[in-house]
């Protein structure tokens, strides 16, 4: 018989996963001196080795092409200078699609996850984001109101820090804010456009510091958060909140290690977590009191469908069957249009923030018979950005020829193009799920997800709008759109999918109460993007650190109270 | 000369570290490894990992015709896109096919037009045959493969000056240095609304 190595200590929480929803639940835990331990799929974070902040392009021989140009022929995964380890493919751990989808589901194997890379983008959940169902009849409610999590959002902010300014727009609720750097060029442009066409443009809400706060420096405006901030001037839960909880001597850091099952004994609780040491490919199991999962949706999903036993034969927490199910990914569409008045602009620095100083809120909340339920936000680029591979080619489609002519309108249209991008709400509908691959299981013998995905009427009337409002905005400038997405963009692929452990106050119909803990296992909590019960037109992080924060504050209650 | 570019380019770096007031052994390690690289690079004759003599010749031409030395800044030769080429063709057998499949094409058509190989021929009679196939409009059987090779040999020879030290101060691109306080010159906000619909204020 296998000889699995168990823990002899019995830990009072086991955390799986340590993005945004693990990071957050290790800090509050940890600070309320409570043991943890964090188990992670990839190795640890070192920022100083790892992070390619401030490497020029001409510092490596292939410019950021990758080994034989790679990124020319799409097989570069991932941009060669940004935050390391993230994966639309990873080898030896495959996904699977149904026949006739399109689904791409992205990974981090690294401590802090995507927080090391991602946008920043910090926006709350309105009060009536909470209220789908009530306010159109589409989709269901969450368990909890926007004033139940305010306060959480308040915590997570003023922890975390982030830039931002009052403007009491009902579709994006005010929080706690450090004052935002003023807008580039362009993004006045946006806004004097904006402001004639009576849509709002404000400044944007970012996870980045524009004073210290709680030992980290003020950001230093190179542009290059999505390389990782070797000061931490920006959140990421691997510098943010897991080195200092490490430095607690409460925090047990166990990496490399790919998260099984649960097991689960007689009484339905969780007794331990089994997983495979990547590095001696061997299984060990962690034993605990409780335990979090926050892996991602898609894989938390994943290991309680593949925590099955004869007493939970559709895995563990999932009486209800809706476990992989109401999977949801943010609706995505760009265009991108040149303005004659940015053309020749006198020359500076405006790399600040790696990311948008300026946004558009959603503006129609209140509108009826608008074509398409729900709404979205408009993300702003452009400026001087550094020159990187691929920055000319639409000059190069555009232009075409050689020599001077190229040469000089290169030089001429440089910082004189602003990208407009909408993020918006996806319905879930009952054609969007995951579910486990009965054929095939990764190189660590665990049973891979098979993705379903459709988008609906809902949606793609949604990009229609996007199209004609964004062309709308860029005309109004005075400039012309020289590329637009063809369409809709491909699920997954704007890295927001959430749902599939959907919380709510019926057994029945979510795999979790109001607190993000399981109805079926009382030691079973949630804590990454897998309890939303929808997926508003706001990126998920900062609502996945405010509601892992109110779930970690249940657990310790719940451990305190002798409940688990 | 380069020296001195990389040297200075440590300090900036080094500065920028100080000033956010982490720069650790194993970043400034990280800089320090590039910039070796770079001297190694900076280093006497360029050796083609990949390309035949002629083959080196005709693409080191064919580049600069592309991104042209001016009054301005050195072209795309100077700046390194033949070596940049070379190295990533020495990586990729299916690269390396399009360049050197490409690089007979021109050899063969400048042949057929004017009796020389491409990099013999005279200025003239070059940009006589790159008028030909740097246009999708011209787009036939007979120039197909020479327009299809074009737009690889024009991204990549864009790609590679816009990436050099020589093309980045030719865009004018003033960041990756880092500031305490983020600012917008006003002269810079007058400019563009004054050729903007709104006007200046």
């Amino acid at each position: 018989m296998l000889q699995v190595r168990r823990s002899p200590k019995v830990y009072d929480v086991v955390v799986v996963g340590s993005g945004a929803g693990g990071g957050t639940v290790a800090h509050v835990l940890t600070a309320m001196g409570i043991e943890v331990a964090l188990l992670e799929a990839g190795p640890t974070l070192n920022p100083a080795r790892d992070f390619k902040e401030h490497m020029w392009p001409y510092q490596v021989d292939h410019r950021g092409a990758g080994e034989g140009g790679a990124w020319y022929f799409g097989r570069q995964q991932w941009g060669y200078f940004n935050a390391p380890n993230g994966y639309w493919e990873i080898e030896g751990e495959p996904y699977t699609t149904a026949p006739d989808t399109s689904f791409r589901w992205f990974r981090s194997r690294i401590l802090g996850g995507r927080t090391n890379h991602y946008g920043r983008i910090s926006l709350r959940f309105a009060d009536y984001d909470f209220k789908p169902y009530s306010t159109d009849g589409l989709g269901s409610d969450w368990p909890i109101t926007y004033e139940e999590l305010a306060p959480y959002y308040d915590k997570a902010e003023a922890f975390i820090g982030v830039s931002g300014t009052k403007e009491g727009i009902r579709s994006a609720p005010d929080g706690v804010f450090q004052p935002p750097p003023p807008p580039r060029v362009h993004e006045i442009l946006v806004k004097k456009a904006c402001d004639k066409l009576r849509i709002p443009c404000i400044p944007a809400r970012m996870a980045i510091l524009t004073r210290p706060l709680h030992g980290r420096v003020a950001c230093h405006y190179c542009g290059q958060c999505g390389r990782g901030c070797i000061t931490a001037s920006n959140y990421s839960s691997s510098q943010v909140q897991i080195f200092p909880a490490l430095k607690t001597g409460k925090l047990t850091l166990i990496t490399e290690a790919m998260v099984r099952e649960l097991i689960a004994d007689s009484e339905a609780r969780v007794t331990a977590v089994s997983y495979i040491d990547k590095r001696s490919r061997s299984e060990r199991q962690i034993r605990c009191r409780t335990v979090v999962l926050a892996a991602s949706a898609c894989e938390s999903a994943r290991i309680l469908l593949n925590s099955r036993s004869p007493r939970f034969p559709n895995g563990l927490a999932n009486s209800s069957g809706v476990v992989g199910r109401f999977l949801t990914d943010t609706v995505g569409f760009s265009l991108t249009g040149h303005i004659p008045a940015l053309e020749g602009l006198p020359r500076h620095d405006c790399d600040g923030f790696g990311g948008m100083h300026m946004y558009i809120p959603w503006w129609l909340w209140d509108k009826k018979n608008k074509e398409f339920p729900r709404g979205y936000h408009i993300e702003i680029g452009g400026g001087f950005g550094m020159p990187g591979i691929g920055s000319f080619h639409g000059a190069c489609r555009r232009h075409e020829g050689y020599g001077r002519a190229l040469k000089e309108a290169i030089r001429r249209e440089y910082g004189s193009f602003v990208h407009l991008a909408g993020r918006g709400e996806m319905i879930p509908n009952e054609y969007t799920y995951c579910e486990i691959d009965p054929n095939v299981v990764d190189r660590w013998g665990i049973p891979v997800l098979r993705f379903h995905f459709r988008w609906s009427e809902h949606e793609l009337k949604m990009v229609e709008h996007m199209r004609q409002t964004f062309t709308e905005i860029i005309e109004t400038m005075g400039g012309k759109v020289v590329s637009a997405d063809r369409g809709i963009s491909t699920g997954g692929t704007i890295i927001h999918e959430l749902g599939t452990i959907r919380m709510g106050d019926d057994p029945k119909s979510s795999a979790l109460n109001r607190y993000c803990q399981a109805h079926d296992v009382k030691n079973l909590f949630v804590a990454d993007a897998a309890p939303f019960v929808s997926n508003p037109d706001k990126n998920p992080t900062l609502t996945i650190n405010a509601l892992a924060w109110r779930t970690a504050e249940h657990l310790a209650e719940e451990l305190r109270k002798g409940n688990v | 000369m380069s020296e001195d570019f990389s040297r200075r380019q440590i300090l900036q770096q080094a500065a920028l570290g100080a000033f956010a007031g982490v720069l650790s052994a194993e970043a400034a390690q990280h800089v320090h490894h590039a910039v070796a690289q770079e001297k190694r690079a900076a280093g006497g004759a360029y050796k083609p990992k990949y390309f035949n003599a002629h083959e080196w010749r005709t693409l080191v031409r064919l580049t600069d015709l592309i991104i042209p030395p001016d009054e301005h800044s050195p072209g795309a030769a100077a700046a390194g896109a033949p070596e940049f080429i070379d190295l990533l063709c020495n990586q990729n057998a299916q690269l390396a096919a399009i360049y050197t499949g490409g690089l007979a094409w021109l050899d063969r058509e400048a042949v057929r037009r004017h009796g020389k190989q491409f990099a013999d021929a005279t200025p003239e009679e070059q940009t006589a045959l790159l008028d030909l196939i740097a246009y999708r409009k011209n787009d036939s059987p007979e120039l197909g493969p020479g327009i299809r090779f074009f737009e690889w040999a024009r991204k990549m020879t864009v790609d590679a000056y816009y990436t050099s030290k020589v093309g980045i101060a030719n865009l004018g691109y003033k960041g990756n240095v880092g500031m305490t306080e983020f600012k917008i010159p006003e002269e810079a906000v007058r400019y563009a609304l004054k050729r903007s619909p709104f006007g200046a204020d």
